[in-house]
């Protein structure tokens, strides 16, 4: 098959509609448009049983119960609505959060706004691979702590947690666990039960769905998690999330959930081959090049390399023909490098240097070799233009020259 | 972001990369920039003593591509100019030429220190020799 460019390899940041869940979602602009509120016609039964569909679909591929599953925008109000609902409802019982430095900003963000507004949030740190040590959540533990939040897995680095041994804490201390899974779900395997997590954010746009659409699953037994809604109105969603639900969205974030569970082991072995093969590929042509993030414990479809000597945005610019992410700052808004590459204990010039590779569905091994030899390619030309590289080959140590920064 | 034409030109055609012996009398050299901060410009400048014109200038930058522009950019500017034209170079025209967004302004204020740096090094480096000069003709 021919190569067609640009490539997509930043599938981390969102993914394409799988033409599938495209197929499902059609009927649900048009000819079933119904309001899955309307109790007293064909249209809102025909439309509040797809959402029940969707519902069961979504379940079924966290382990949850279908009535567990509260229908969001997305994945930054799941996480919103798990951390401010908690700590509002369980204001009376405790003032206390745990969660961690490489969060998304959806769940780091939430809770610096409760620290402001009173709350105490303890941040913990992360080891150079980029994984929380649970025994530091024990230790973190107050009387006061209502609620523990820890991602599944990175965005960035691709990090999966210890989120069974986090929530078997939970559960032994009696306090709720917050998961933002929107990198694991549809990724890897995930179970409610087996994990002891009470509240789980997820959403379509990065598991082949379409964007505008999201999950909260909220557990409704032991124990039965309570939430202060954000939005108020109609009472959808068990009052948890009013709002007419976005049918044709919902159907699709359903039908994504099914493909994906279905798929799972065969796509996860084929993402794990390629990854390797682009990690290998890479590594073997170039010198100086440092995974970042864990070995093993990462996402099957995420790379995240820093090239030496090299600055992220500029290779961005070299491999124009292929759509990647950097943690330079100069591809942030902020002109900061990747908090998280930091909180794993990079040093600026490693974040500055990274490239993140997230390899989806659509991307085959001849996307692969092609951007192997562009990503080598690439390096090598801003190689020979680096005056870091020139002092590295002279036998200069970059860590002992007195920089004049601007 | 997308970038203007002529960045990409000066990134995907880098003019004058490359590097002078930096104990050559008559090369001025500016390093500027830190690796933490994602930018290290190197710029150099060859003289021509006889003339006092700058003969030819070569750059290398760790960098994103309007880093990378700006310092190819600057050594095409360099070429021709006396010291003192070279000096009143402003980072506010790399600007202008390269349509340079509001976040790669500092791209352009580095490549304007590079060569303020260069031509310092260079006048340094023949003060320092006339200094000796002057001093052996003393204990002469």
């Amino acid at each position: 098959m021919a190569l067609s460019l640009p490539v997509y390899m930043d599938n981390n940041s969102t993914t394409p509609c799988d033409p599938r869940v495209v197929e499902a979602m059609l009927p649900y602009f048009t000819e079933k448009f119904g309001n899955a509120a309307s109790r007293n016609h064909a249209f809102g039964w025909q439309a509040e049983e797809a959402v029940e569909n969707a519902r069961e679909q979504v379940a079924e591929l966290i382990g949850a119960s279908p009535k567990e599953i509260i229908f969001t925008s997305g994945a930054t109000e799941s996480n919103n609505l798990a951390i401010k609902g908690v700590a509002s409802m369980y204001r009376k019982k405790g003032n206390h959060i745990i969660t961690c430095v490489t969060e998304h900003k959806a769940v780091i963000d939430p809770c610096k706004r409760l620290e402001r507004d009173g709350w105490n949030v303890t941040w913990l740190p992360v080891d150079s691979e980029g994984r929380v040590d649970p025994q530091e959540v024990r230790d973190a533990i107050t009387d006061q702590t209502i609620l523990v939040s820890i991602m599944v897995a990175n965005n960035e680095v691709g990090t999966i947690q210890p989120i069974a041994e986090i929530g078997a804490i939970c559960k032994e201390k009696g306090f709720l666990f917050h998961t933002d899974a929107v990198q694991a779900a549809g990724k890897i395997p995930l179970d409610v039960q087996k994990m002891g997590i009470d509240l789980l954010s997820l959403s379509g746009h990065k598991m082949y769905g379409p964007k505008g659409v999201g999950a909260l699953y909220v557990r409704r037994k032991d124990p039965r998690v309570r939430l202060d809604a954000i939005q108020d109105g109609g009472g959808h969603e068990r009052g948890m999330r009013s709002g007419t639900l976005a049918v044709p969205l919902i159907v699709g974030l359903g039908a994504a959930a099914e493909i994906a569970r279905k798929e799972m082991p065969e796509e996860n072995a084929r993402l794990t081959r390629l990854r390797e093969r682009l990690r290998q590929g890479i590594m073997g042509q170039l010198d100086h090049v440092e995974v970042n993030g864990h070995s093993t414990e990462r996402l099957p479809g995420n790379m995240n390399l820093s090239f030496g000597f090299v600055e992220g945005e500029g290779l961005m610019m070299g491999i124009k023909d292929i759509a990647v992410s950097s943690g330079s700052a100069c591809t942030s808004a902020s002109l900061e490098p990747s908090y998280v590459l930091k909180a794993l204990g990079a040093d600026d010039e490693r974040a500055h240097s990274s490239i993140r590779f997230g390899i989806g569905r659509f991307n085959t091994d001849e996307e692969i070799d092609f951007v192997i030899r562009d990503v080598v390619r690439a390096v090598n030309h801003l190689r020979e233009m680096s005056p870091l590289y020139e002092m590295h080959r002279a036998g200069i140590d970059l860590k002992t020259v007195q920089w004049v920064g601007h | 972001m997308a970038y203007s034409n002529k960045v990409l030109d000066h990134y995907n055609n880098p003019r004058n990369v490359g590097s002078f012996d930096r104990d050559d009398p008559v090369v001025g050299t500016g390093v500027v920039g830190a690796p933490e901060c994602g930018d290290v410009m190197k710029l150099q400048i060859k003289v021509n003593k006889a003339t006092g014109l700058i003969e030819e200038a070569r750059f290398k930058t760790f960098g994103c591509g309007s880093a990378i522009a700006s310092s190819s950019l600057a050594t095409v500017w360099l070429k021709g100019k006396s010291l003192d034209q070279a000096l009143e170079i402003k980072n506010t025209s790399i600007v202008e030429e390269l349509a340079l967004p509001p976040v790669k302004v500092h791209c352009s204020v580095l490549a304007e220190d590079a060569i303020k740096a260069a031509v310092r090094d260079y006048q340094q480096k023949q003060g320092s020799c006339e200094a000796e000069t002057t001093a052996v003709a003393v204990t002469a």
